[in-house]
């Protein structure tokens, strides 16, 4: 059991948390994540470690509630519990004096990228990092990016903030301008990663991206992580999650991460129905209680 | 009953296992053996002939004192029975169900040259059982405190076992788990339908009560390293399994649909996604649809016995040998072919083909007929040429063996290994070349028994044992 330290959203449907790992605080590396499960009936998924503290025995995580599972972390406050946590998990980052770096994030990609933006910034590289958003209310860590790169770029699909258009318009503008990138790192859903990819491919710029397929355990016990890399099949959760843009097999990736989407929807329904229900519920014992008023 | 002539005993025939019917329990998760009642395990019993220099007891990896055991059941002293198990296998309610006794003790039994062989593993599974519903698991006495630590890493059989005999010495015992849950292959793996999760449990609560701690959600090598733990323990056992699937490298293997056993396996039951939605793990859903599994041994087995519980409309395993070099159990085999489950024997994948959405549709098989017998002794499948064939399946599961998890070895780098990154030990203390660290179980071995983990479980801790009254000898 870990406890919830702090828990706030940071934009609509994006829920930070700090949360009690002693273990994972001590050890954790830029580009890490972790496995999680809300409770004794939940499935392990995994979350990037965003930032951690040794000191006091916490790390943090940034959540986007997509489905049942992120939705049901999603309403758990400070003080509540989660029942299982085990990491670091993966392989961290891979951080050098590139010279200048682009950090890409989309949604809650940026999140992921943050702690790696960080590093690049550490190891003495001129940092970029491009935030993307649907729109404004969805453009997230922007301050703590601005502490730590040399320059950021909002962008937003409908133009609410920032440079109107997809982070890969902004990237292009960035080129265009007769910028020196020599190392850029994409995360975020896979057409952005695709996409970004294939913005680089010509100019031979060393393009990173982190991948996201469904796990289990995170050990390499299982092999249901595994993407196709140069060719060769990997599995994630131990050689990655990042992988030279250039080499993925996106369309694997893709069609792989949709294996569950029948059993995701009713999921998500159930979990509506129940939460539902419980409003219900409590609607029945106010309304019971407030009728205990009346009678008394 | 009065004491019986060898003739007389020779004469009783084998009591047969009351298990589920096949009908009903290839739709259930329901253990499938029900185990012998006092009754047909007293007679059962009295089938051995006591032999003077018992044969069975050679065939055990731990040598079980089989005859002296049985002869307690067979005089209705079932505790003392149970007890005399634990002189030599701490889990034995596991192993009763699941050793292959008839490659181990029951093939050397002497009974079983003219009739079947005493039923050793259910009057093992019998006791163990008995034992446990009627008076708890006994917990033994344990030790004055020696003040010195060990960490175990992995919760299996072998981690399990080491834990039971250092806890009762005297020493501070933690497993270090990387799962959730303790228990190895015997909670992700096998299945309920032949190892009630419920035995496991009372088996890790027993140790738990011998003062055993255990730290779940814990990898060593990621959350810390053996390097690490020897800053504060006193010895390191590593006893972490096998846990690193195989596929076949054919192409096709990505789509949606192909699973590797453990995968398979963990989703149903450490995960629970047969109870989906209640539980949250999801698992494609097999209804009326055609299942294949690669692969010849207990693995395979569970994990088509699964799919058909899942409510596949047809679960085959596709295997590229005969049935006679199956390594699967025979019970299992058996109870497999009961429930339905087709078998296609020589048989080998060549493609798996999938639709535009990237969904397995179908497989391509090469057919094989036996050659010569390879290093194994084993005959070679050789294929026929020109003779392969497609066959219609939506899930195909890989269950052709495991390899060895590089996350411990790629964080121990001074850890010798061989070059299938099993961990290289001496075989008679469990002692890796690094300085205070034993191993032993699958990680040594590679995939094989429940037995020999646990076997050499208890072997590492005699030598930790040893070790740690003169830690300047290495
Ligand atoms: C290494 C890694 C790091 C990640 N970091 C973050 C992060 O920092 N913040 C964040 O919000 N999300 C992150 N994710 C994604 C997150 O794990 C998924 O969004 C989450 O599992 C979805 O679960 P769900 O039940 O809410 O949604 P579902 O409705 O079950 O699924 C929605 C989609 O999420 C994916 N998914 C489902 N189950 C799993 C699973 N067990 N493992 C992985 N993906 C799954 C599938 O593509 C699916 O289509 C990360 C994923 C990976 C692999
Ligand atoms: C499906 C299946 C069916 C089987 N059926 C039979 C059978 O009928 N009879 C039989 O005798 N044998 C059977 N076997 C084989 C038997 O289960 C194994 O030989 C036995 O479990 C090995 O025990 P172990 O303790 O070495 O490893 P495991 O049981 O694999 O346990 C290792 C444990 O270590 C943990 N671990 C791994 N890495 C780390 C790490 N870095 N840090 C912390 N923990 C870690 C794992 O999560 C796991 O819990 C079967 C195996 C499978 C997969
Ligand atoms: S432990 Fe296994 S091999 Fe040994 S006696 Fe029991 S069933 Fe036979
Ligand atoms: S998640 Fe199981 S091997 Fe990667």
């Amino acid at each position: 059991m870990n406890k919830i330290i702090e828990a706030n959203f940071q934009a609509p449907d994006v829920k930070f948390f700090r949360i009690e790992a002693p273990h994972v605080a001590r050890k954790r590396k830029a580009g890490q994540f972790i496995i999680l499960r809300v409770d004794e009936f939940g499935e392990r998924i995994p979350l990037t470690i965003a930032d951690s503290d040794a000191e006091n025995g916490t790390i943090s995580i940034i959540v986007q509630g997509i489905g049942k599972t992120t939705k049901k972390l999603n309403t758990l406050e400070a003080g509540d519990y989660v029942r299982d946590l085990v990491g670091p998990l993966g392989t961290p980052s891979h951080v050098e004096n590139f010279g200048t770096a682009v950090s890409i994030g989309g949604g809650v990609g940026t999140a992921i990228a943050y702690p790696t933006a960080v590093a690049l910034k550490e190891a003495g590289n001129r940092v970029i990092s491009i935030i993307g958003g649907r729109s404004k209310e969805y453009v997230i860590l922007e301050n703590e990016m601005k502490q730590i790169c040399d320059e950021v770029y909002p962008t937003t699909d409908d133009g609410s903030y920032g440079y109107h258009g997809f982070v890969t318009g902004k990237l292009q503008e960035l080129i265009d301008e007769g910028k020196k990138i020599d190392f850029v790192l994409a995360i975020g859903p896979i057409p952005m990663m695709k996409a970004v990819a294939e913005v680089t491919r010509p100019y031979g710029i060393k393009t990173v991206v982190s991948l996201n397929p469904i796990m289990v355990d995170g050990t390499g016990m299982c092999g249901g992580c595994r993407a196709i890399v140069d060719g060769e099949p990997v599995f994630v959760c131990v050689e990655g999650p990042e992988f030279d843009a250039h080499k993925v097999d996106f369309d694997v990736l893709t069609s792989r991460n949709r294996t569950y989407i029948l059993q995701e929807k009713k999921a998500l329904e159930s979990f509506h129905e129940c939460k539902l229900e419980k409003k219900i519920d409590e609607a029945v014992v106010e309304q019971k209680s407030a009728e205990e008023v009346t009678h008394a | 009953m009065p004491e019986l002539t060898n003739k007389e005993r020779m004469a009783i025939p084998r009591q047969p296992m009351p298990e589920q019917d096949p009908e009903a329990r290839s739709r259930n998760f329901e253990e499938v053996n029900l185990g012998l009642t006092e009754e047909l395990a007293r007679m059962e019993a009295e089938r051995c002939i006591r032999c003077p220099k018992p044969l069975c007891i050679a065939g055990c990896p731990v040598e079980v004192k089989i005859p002296e055991f049985i002869e307690l059941i067979a005089v209705g002293d079932f505790a003392g029975a149970a007890a005399k198990l634990k002189e030599d296998n701490s889990l034995p309610a596991i192993c009763g169900r699941v050793c292959p006794q008839e490659e181990q003790c029951e093939i050397k039994c002497v009974v079983g040259k003219k009739n079947e062989p005493v039923a050793i593993g259910r009057l093992e599974r019998f006791a163990a059982d008995w034992e446990r519903v009627n008076l708890g698991i006994q917990a033994p006495k344990v030790a004055e405190s020696t003040g010195k630590k060990i960490a175990i890493v992995g919760g299996g059989p072998a981690g399990l076992s080491c834990a039971g005999d250092l806890v009762q010495w005297g020493y501070d015992v933690t497993v270090f788990e990387a799962l959730h849950e303790i228990g190895g292959v015997l909670v992700y793996g096998i299945p309920e339908f032949r190892l009630p999760k419920s035995i496991v449990k009372a088996e890790v609560e027993g140790l738990e009560k011998l003062g055993v701690k255990f730290q779940t959600n814990y990898v060593v090598g990621m959350t810390e390293t053996v390097d690490e733990m020897l800053e504060h323990f006193d010895a390191v056992f590593l006893g972490v399994g096998a846990g690193l699937p195989y596929f076949m490298n054919i192409p096709g293997e990505h789509l949606i649909g192909v699973y590797s056993a453990n995968e398979f396996l963990t989703r149903v039951n450490l995960m629970k996604a047969y109870d989906f939605p209640n539980y949250d793990t999801p698992m494609i859903d097999v209804h009326g649809k055609n299942v294949a599994v690669i692969g010849g041994g207990n693995t395979a087995m569970d994990a088509v016995r699964t799919a058909l519980r899942l409510g596949a409309s047809r679960a085959v395993i596709v295997y590229r040998r005969s049935e006679a070099e199956m390594p699967a159990r025979i019970e299992e085999i058996h109870h497999a072919k009961e429930e339905g489950v087709e078998f296609m024997l020589l048989h080998s994948p060549l493609e798996l083909k999938g639709d535009e959405n990237g969904w397995l549709t179908s497989m391509v098989l090469q057919k094989m007929e036996l050659g010569e017998p390879d290093d194994s002794g084993r005959r070679r499948p050789v294929p026929i040429e020109g003779a392969v064939e497609e066959m219609p399946v939506s899930v195909v599961v890989v269950a052709i063996g495991n390899g060895s998890n590089p996350i411990i070895h790629r964080t121990t780098p001074d850890l010798a290994v061989n070059k299938w990154g099993n961990i290289v030990v001496d075989g008679d203390t469990m002692k890796t070349n690094k300085k205070g660290v034993f191993a032993g179980g699958d990680i040594v071995t590679g995939g094989a028994t429940v037995i020999l983990a646990m076997g050499a479980g208890r072997t590492a801790a005699k030598a930790i044992h040893e070790y740690l009254q003169n830690p300047e000898t290495w």
